[in-house]
């Protein structure tokens, strides 16, 4: 028996994970919210702790294929960033942000009846990497003399008053790619500008010892940092919701990695008894 | 992209947003057929994508870096805030951006290694420094920590101690297992066996956040075709849950 689950259809595995992925989803059934990671808690006490009108650097490096975990993420923190009554700055260094920023920020301000120049502002691309990080420690609207839509930045309200690093409450880079590393060595760094990212897993494992020692001040992990997040601004959204059906995807792998290595041991120590 | 609304906004009465989603819809599926077996319909959507992707790119740089940052200041200062004439020293860097295209001429190709060496100079000087400081310097700090700490009251704090420890242990037996100048025996290979095992428990917590990644790419893709896509076909699930 265990010989031909070793060798069954993974095909069979596929279905299953489709299924659990689409049935709370259907079902609106959520999981059971569990502790906070101290990573998350830390970035929002981060804004809860900024004075109303406090500049905000939401960076958006990230393009559509890190849309299923980031912009949950980049969603719950716009709500939090513009209900605070802080001044947003959407930024990228990754081509494809400024439609990320455009997609998130516009229709959640419009809900929160926050104007565009005035509550936020969407600042664009800038080519470069790393060169228009070190230009904003000099001046920012130097490296950005406009905004996305074409927009003198030193005739906007939101920019008043706004010149480098130093007039920055905190920097938050939302990142599907090695971008958090720059952040850290060519803005916080040089300038000590409080810094915090959100990034997919993948990356995650390669941004905690940026915690340990202080050069990040909050991260958040993949989906369940924006489920964690969206549950401490008290808005259930699609994090949330992609939680459970994760949280369900993750013990049906489980369940098959161990029903594997239960097999893999029977079948091994079998054959070396019929030896 | 700016002003790329007033474009087309239906064909044959059908709203282009519509036909994107269907067109998205039907790649999403046509990608996940590979899961069943390797088929054509895959392979058109895998070359569709590359292919999309490249020009989605190179478009956005156009609109986004060339016009704006090049051309505009050129030939259109009038539209480049704080700027009444134009600005000659682009004319520098546009040169050497396009001195990257001499690859495509074999006589010539040698010119696209000025624009290269311009890159690597500049990122270099740029980096090294950076690098050493952000990436060397402040990890080996952090890794030099008190195995007796005590808080500001004189308490000695026992689990900080213990992590501490722990980290100090990791460190020193994971560098062991990297280091080959010495036979891994007795003390050596005592200590490069526990360093495997912090290599493992760090290949663990990586492996079990790419798992949570694919799956949320998976799980973005079911809730496109949910919300977006099955609305276009009269089933309304609802606008999902929403944050506001």
């Amino acid at each position: 028996m265990w010989e031909k689950l070793l060798y069954f259809d993974r095909r069979i595995i596929f279905v299953l994970i489709g299924l659990v992925v689409i049935i709370p989803f259907l079902t609106g059934w959520m999981v059971p919210h569990g502790q906070i990671t101290p990573s998350t808690q830390n970035l929002y006490n981060e804004i809860e702790s900024l004075e109303p009108g406090t500049p905000v650097m939401l960076v958006f490096d990230y393009g559509p294929s890190g849309m299923p975990e980031l912009h949950p993420m980049a969603t719950a923190l716009t709500h939090h960033i513009l209900s605070r009554d802080l001044r947003l700055l959407g930024v990228a260094i990754v081509v494809t942000g400024p439609s990320m920023c455009q997609d998130v920020v516009a229709p959640l301000a419009e809900e929160l009846h926050k104007v565009e120049g005035v509550d936020w502002v969407n600042l664009g691309w800038k080519p470069g990497g790393v060169v228009p990080i070190t230009q904003m420690g000099e001046n920012i609207k130097r490296t950005y003399p406009s905004d996305f839509q074409g927009r003198p930045t030193n005739e906007l309200e939101v920019m008043a008053g706004i010149r480098d690093y130093q007039d920055i409450g905190l920097i938050i880079d939302l990142a599907s790619g090695n971008a958090p590393g720059a952040w850290i060595a060519y803005a916080h760094d040089p300038y000590k500008v409080k810094l915090a990212t959100g990034v997919t897993g993948v990356m995650a494992i390669d941004y905690y010892v940026y915690l340990q020692t202080g050069q990040l001040c909050g991260l958040l992990n993949g989906l369940r940092g924006a489920a964690e997040y969206e549950q401490l601004i008290g808005k259930k959204g699609f994090g949330f919701l992609g939680m459970s059906s994760q949280s369900v995807a993750h013990l049906v792998i489980i369940f098959f990695v161990i029903i594997g290595n239960i097999g893999y041991f029977t079948v091994r120590r079998s054959r070396q008894r019929s030896e | 992209m700016p002003g790329a609304a007033g474009g087309i906004n239906a064909i044959w009465g059908i709203s282009t947003e519509v036909i994107g989603i269907w067109l998205a819809a039907l790649l999403t599926l046509a990608i996940y057929s590979f899961l069943y077996g390797d088929n054509p319909v895959y392979k058109v959507a895998e070359h569709v994508f590359v292919g999309v992707s490249a020009a989605y790119g190179a478009a956005l740089t156009y609109h986004l870096a060339i016009i704006p940052k090049l051309y505009n200041p050129l030939f259109r200062p009038d539209l480049v805030p704080d700027a009444d004439e134009p600005q000659y020293i682009l004319i520098i860097p546009g040169l050497l951006g396009l001195l990257i295209f001499s690859r495509f001429i074999p006589r010539y190709d040698w010119l696209s290694r000025w624009p290269i060496a311009f890159i690597m100079g500049l990122y270099a000087g740029l980096s090294i420094p950076r690098v050493i400081q952000t990436n060397i310097l402040k990890q080996m700090q952090a890794t030099i920590a008190p195995l007796l700490p005590v808080d500001a009251g004189g308490e000695y704090l026992l689990f900080s101690g213990f992590e501490n420890l722990l980290l100090v242990v990791g460190v020193v037996c994971t560098l062991a297992y990297f280091y080959f100048s010495l036979p891994h025996r007795g003390v050596m290979g005592g200590m490069s066996r526990v360093g495997i095992w912090f290599l493992m428990i760090g290949f663990g917590a990586g492996f079990g956040n790419t798992v949570m990644a694919r799956i949320s790419l998976l799980i973005g893709r079911i809730q496109f075709m949910l919300y977006d896509w099955l609305p276009t076909i009269g089933i309304h699930l609802g606008s999902g849950p929403g944050v506001g």
